[in-house]
């Protein structure tokens, strides 16, 4: 979809995310928080589609909003004994997190301003190709560095949820 | 007969253009024919797999099954959807009213995406993205959302037990459903559905690769939370999982989807191992609904032949068969396409 129509579906869709994301923070039940957060990835994946990423937007619903459903079942089970409609409460650390936003927002607009962004009218036809190429050829290293680390970070919630048995 | 419904996309298309909105509403109307037309479809599916399913049920346990309206109980299912419109709607005081109610169309929304991929017959596809099969997976892990939603929004113990079990099941058995489909994509060499079905065009898949194909039935059950693997609803352990609290259209709504699920995921299997809409004299789409009924038949066959099976025993025959099995299967796959590249190279 490229067209006069675009910019139209840009806004709306930076809309969606921006009031979703806000709708994320500020809601008071931490379950709809996690809905919200879904409603955000989901148009993270529109502005991706929008760009002609569809494999990156494809990779953000699977890896994210299909995600967070497994988010809300820890948060039904590790708060389900309090009252769920204040479970997602405000702490009071209002000063170092404004803060903490400006650096970020500093950081990114200097970011976003320093980098010299290339316009180009058409991605080639597959994106999976050149990717699995780089991830299995050039960077393969990497990449088993992070499945390796991936699979340590498994281990490592297992034992400290389970503990280990001592021998007898 | 082969072109018929080609041509209808096309009377369609001039008809919009004739209208004279330009190409950018023109082909928002296109779009919107197509997502009625995929609509369409589902329904017209799933009034005759209620049926099916209630006569086939009857068949293999020896009854006649619905015999009263119609000839032989044909007309079953317009009373059942009567009965299903008249019934009140019912709202728990204690459910979270906004969570309960929309988690009814939530699950409707990634059933009927599913279908932009899955081509119904020669160049009779939505969007014949690059990606394909790909974007299929992507949204159906979407699923498992609204089964949470109406589970934990019901407000009931039996309805949260029912979500918790949904989530569990489908994320761990969408692992070896996706492994399953590596081996074809390996042999295809391509996510796209066209470039998979013409890469079947001298032998199916299902012969390349039937141990995939096993694997991917096995998992399409408990990904659809069809019997055996139907222990979110368990109904003597859990009343009805998260659909305990919903009436009438609301809970018909849940029932849709399912149906609506389990024909996109004969589609798939039908694409990717029985070699799509390909066969001869017949035209392509009639070939199409041909093998999908065959696959549905399969789900309905196991459904009403097993008993459940154990949550743990669920758990274990999945981490612990299905998923090295699948692993296996890639590694084999792999080096078959490697031999057979060598063999061809002499």
């Amino acid at each position: 979809m490229n067209g006069t129509l675009e910019p139209l579906f840009f806004w709306l869709i930076s809309a969606v995310i921006v009031l979703s994301a806000l709708a994320v923070v500020f809601m008071k039940n931490i379950v709809h928080s996690a809905l919200f957060l879904i409603v955000t990835f989901v148009g993270m994946a529109g502005i991706y589609a929008l760009l002609q990423a569809d494999f990156i937007a494809a990779v953000q619903i699977l890896v994210y909003a299909g995600a967070i459903a497994i988010l809300i079942v820890f948060a039904v089970m590790l708060t389900r004994r309090g009252d769920i409609r204040a479970s997602n409460p405000f702490n009071g650390y209002a000063i170092i997190a404004s803060l903490a936003c400006l650096a970020f927002l500093v950081v990114t607009v200097s970011m976003i301003f320093n980098s010299g962004f290339e316009i180009v009218e058409s991605v080639g036809k597959s994106v999976v190709e050149p990717l699995a190429i780089a991830m299995m050829g050039d960077f393969v290293i990497s990449f088993e560095v992070a499945a390796l680390l991936l699979l340590e970070a498994l281990v490592g919630a297992i034992i400290l949820a389970r503990g280990v048995k001592k021998e007898q | 007969m082969e072109g018929i419904f080609l041509r209808i996309a096309d009377f369609a298309k001039q008809l919009f253009s004739s209208l004279n909105f330009g190409p950018e509403i023109t082909s928002i109307l296109m779009a919107l024919f197509h997502v009625s037309a995929i609509i369409g479809f589902v329904l017209l599916n799933v009034l005759v797999l209620v049926l099916l399913e209630r006569k086939l049920s009857g068949y293999f346990q020896q009854r006649p099954g619905p015999n009263r309206l119609g000839p032989n109980g044909a007309f079953q299912t317009i009373a059942d959807v009567i009965k299903l419109f008249g019934k009140e709607l019912i709202i728990p005081k204690a459910a979270d009213k906004w969570v309960f109610i929309l988690a009814t169309i939530v699950v409707f929304i990634p059933a009927v995406m599913l279908y932009a991929v899955i081509p119904f017959g020669k160049k009779m596809i939505a969007i014949d993205l690059n990606i394909g099969i790909f974007y299929f997976i992507a949204i159906s892990s979407t699923a498992t959302i609204a089964f949470i939603m109406g589970g934990w929004g019901s407000n009931n113990k039996y309805s949260l037990l029912g979500g918790m079990r949904t989530v569990a099941q489908m994320v761990s058995y969408e692992i070896p459903l996706v492994f399953s489909l590596l081996g074809v994509i390996m042999i295809a060499g391509s996510l796209k559905m066209s470039d998979i079905i013409a890469a079947q065009k001298d032998v199916w898949f299902i012969i390349l690769q039937p141990i995939a194909f096993i694997i991917f039935f096995i998992s399409s059950i408990a990904e659809l939370n069809r019997a055996p693997f139907d222990l979110p609803e368990g109904e003597q352990e859990l009343v009805a999982g998260p659909y305990t609290e919903y009436s009438g259209m609301m809970f018909a709504l849940f029932f849709l989807a399912e149906y609506a699920n389990m024909v996109s995921i004969s589609a798939i299997a039908v694409t990717l191992f029985l070699g799509g809409w390909q066969g001869p004299i017949l035209p392509s789409w009639m070939w199409f609904v041909i093998k999908l009924y065959i696959m549905i038949f399969l789900y309905m066959w196991v459904r009403w032949t097993f008993p459940r099976i154990r949550i743990d025993h669920l758990m274990h025959f999945n981490w612990k068969f299905l998923l090295p099995l699948s692993l296996v299967n890639i590694v084999i796959t792999g080096i078959g396409i490697k031999l057979v590249n060598w063999l061809n190279w002499f």
